[in-house]
């Protein structure tokens, strides 16, 4: 036990006087929960529109001013051409031009039916995705009123219609930032335990301390819960950090418990740390170390399902997410924390994250060895 | 000439020069009186082998030298007595223990001071001490009576960073950690490459002192003038060893005769001497060149006229004691 404590207690002296470590404690939480929350946001906002009035009639300026109303879009630029507005597209000044034909108001009234044409730059997809939709909603607004208007119906006697509206539970306002911050959280933690233990045990490698103390009777054992420990706490006081950020900051409902987000916390560094260690018992150097879990960081982060639901990735996508502790530690992290999910809707994940715990562990165990 | 060692060195009889070496049984725990014993251990790393059927065997209490060049497998044979390597053929004991199958206990009762520093260079003098000490489960007060002389040399630097404390100071404080658990045998791997001529000469006196506590001790250098302060040495050559024996009857049993040769153009005496049809060999020993003939008739005088012939100018040409260096050049030649 007093070997433990004190291999431990080396390791944390080491860590503060590390500067360069002290200050990546520190920083990547907050450069992380301050900038990637806020910058990768799928919120739409200012959506610039080139518009090209060809017909200018009451009814085009109408719906001109519809899109002017909408929060979401703003005209930024007008002209007859539509060749100007596809060189604004060029020049990525405006997102999406709005073409009204010549004769659009009359063509409404006696064919009852006329066509609009709106060209989005769709070089991010999801954005003009999210554009047209949001643009074909304002027309389809538009189109009802005119519809009521021009039919004379009394506003209290409507057409029959189906009114579907939908209601969104566990992030009501759809905050975009709810949503990233527990996602944001789980790869700080991946970061900072896979990084931190990685470079520690390859660290005594290139100084020659592992020879020294490789023939001291040091039990492997303890050894490596020196190496594990004080990083399970350095993450998981990053964790706490970035939670208190993300209240303080996007007054991220925490809904479950922070018992069950501790928890799951300190299950899924144990296999981070184990992947880490592995890692740094197969690198000769720091160097190493880093191209390596660089790697492996990119693969799970990427595909854990921070940016893009894991549901519309491939079946064999879906099959590697099994084997993706970062994917399950995310979704953890989402249902806790935003669901208030409880321990029984975690069943599948607790198991996954002790199998893939529990091999990455017996993995880096198995692989050091205090003889070459 | 590469060829030549390694032909002539398979003749050499392994581990003759010790004592009753080589009826050395194997080893049950414990037994006899040898604190390290060798039996024709081998190792290779891919294609180089390091290490060629080496034997020999310390006793207790002795302070033993391995003798040679970088590249001798000096180091890899320490690493096999360690327990960091496994041997690919021959046995090794370590106070009678097995150093594959009784590693865990040699851990405990040997110490070791590899070539390189290798201890925290971020933590302190103190907790470096302290932390080796908590590791091998025993406290600094309960040795400190073992390392006590050594360590008053950089207690006034207890609180200083390993990595800034100076190269001499180095090897003071790796030596405290190697000892801190009052080993019975320590392992020493080049302990004073790289240190000045003063801390060097403190440093083996620190070992004869260590020695009459009953510590066995194995060093290896690369230097010649450190075999003569050891009991016993091993010459070793390109991972085979050529001779083991004390260092006088090493050089009392070389009796070639040799001449110290000294003029005013080094370079080109050398290239002259080694062009002679009636020169052995020519080795250049500080200020002088060693000098053999062919045969031990050749008298000074012939390499004199030889040479003033060359034109050679301010000559010296007279007898020498040999040292343990020549042994080593002879032994090497072979």
């Amino acid at each position: 036990m007093k070997t433990i404590f004190y291999v431990i207690q080396k390791e944390f002296i080491q860590v503060r006087r590390n500067k360069t470590m002290l200050r990546m404690i520190v920083m990547i939480p907050l450069l992380q929960m301050l900038v990637l929350v806020f910058a990768a946001t799928y919120d739409l906002k200012n959506v610039n529109i080139f518009l090209v009035d060809k017909d200018m009639s009451s009814t085009s300026r109408k719906l001109a001013s519809k899109f002017e109303a909408s929060p979401f879009f703003t005209i930024n630029n007008a002209s007859f051409s539509p060749e100007e507005g596809e060189k604004e597209l060029l020049r990525n000044a405006d997102n999406m031009v709005l073409v009204i034909p010549k004769g659009f108001e009359r063509k409404l009234i006696r064919d009852d039916k006329a066509s609009l044409q709106l060209l989005v730059n769709a070089i991010d997809g999801q954005a003009a995705q999210l554009g047209y939709s949001y643009a074909a909603s304002v027309i389809r607004g538009f189109n009802k009123n005119i519809i009521a208007e021009w039919k004379g119906l009394p506003e209290f006697n409507p057409p029959f219609q189906i009114n579907a509206v939908p209601r969104y539970w566990y992030n009501a306002e759809l905050e975009y930032k709810w949503y990233m911050a527990p996602g944001v959280l789980a790869i700080l933690v991946t970061l900072i335990g896979l990084f931190l233990s990685g470079m520690s045990l390859v660290k005594e490698k290139e100084q020659g301390t592992i020879e020294q103390l490789n023939v001291t009777p040091i039990r492997k054992i303890h050894f490596l819960a020196g190496k594990l420990i004080p990083f399970i706490v350095i993450a998981l006081f990053d964790l706490s950090f970035g939670l208190l950020i993300a209240k303080i900051v996007f007054n991220l409902p925490i809904v479950g418990s922070l018992g069950l987000v501790f928890g799951f916390g300190i299950l899924y560094l144990i296999g981070i740390l184990g992947l880490g260690l592995f890692i740094s018992t197969v690198a000769d150097t720091q160097q190493q170390v880093m191209f390596v879990t660089y790697f492996f960081m990119m693969i799970f982060i990427l595909m854990g399902g921070i940016f893009t639901p894991v549901d519309s990735m491939p079946k064999w996508a879906q099959l590697f997410d099994e084997a993706n502790p970062v994917f399950h530690f995310m979704k953890v992290m989402r249902m806790v924390i935003l669901k208030g999910s409880d321990f029984g809707d975690l069943i599948h994940e607790f198991f996954a994250l002790c199998i893939l715990g529990f091999t990455f562990l017996s993995l880096s165990v198995l692989r050091y060895r205090k003889t070459a | 000439m590469t060829n030549k060692i390694i032909n002539s060195g398979s003749e050499l009889p392994s581990c003759g020069g010790v004592g009753g070496g080589s009826s050395f049984s194997p080893p049950v725990e414990g037994a006899g009186e040898a604190a390290i014993s060798v039996q024709h251990i081998s190792k290779s790393y891919k294609e180089v082998q390091a290490v060629r059927d080496i034997s020999l065997e310390v006793q207790k209490g002795e302070l033993f030298g391995l003798i040679g060049p970088d590249g001798a497998g000096k180091t890899t044979l320490m690493r096999i007595l360690m327990t960091l390597l496994i041997p690919d053929e021959g046995h090794a004991t370590m106070g009678g223990f097995d150093v594959v199958k009784g590693y865990k206990k040699i851990r405990k009762i040997v110490g070791y001071m590899p070539g390189r520093f290798s201890l925290y260079q971020d933590l302190t003098v103190e907790e470096n001490l302290n932390f080796f000490a908590t590791v091998f489960q025993t406290t600094v007060a309960e040795n400190y009576d073992l390392i006590h002389d050594i360590y008053v040399q950089i207690e006034p630097f207890k609180n200083r960073l390993a990595g800034k404390l100076s190269g001499g100071m180095k090897q003071k404080l790796a030596l405290s950690c190697a000892l801190i658990h009052k080993p019975e045998i320590l392992v020493l791997d080049e302990p004073t490459t790289g240190v000045d001529a003063v801390s060097r000469k403190e440093f083996w006196e620190m070992l004869k002192k260590l020695q009459a506590k009953g510590i066995t001790i194995l060093v290896s250098t690369p230097y010649m003038d450190e075999a003569t302060l050891c009991n016993r040495v091993a010459l070793m050559q390109k991972g085979k060893v050529l001779n083991i024996d004390t260092p006088r009857k090493l050089v009392e049993n070389y009796t070639r005769k040799l001449y110290a040769i000294k003029s005013k153009d080094m370079h080109r005496l050398i290239l002259d001497l080694r062009s002679y049809e009636k020169t052995d060999s020519a080795y250049a020993f500080g200020e002088y060149l060693h000098v053999t003939g062919k045969n031990d008739e050749v008298e000074a005088s012939e390499f004199e006229n030889f040479l003033l012939k060359k034109n050679h100018t301010e000559l010296q040409v007279f007898d020498n004691e040999p040292g343990i260096e020549d042994v080593f050049m002879e032994l090497m030649n072979e």
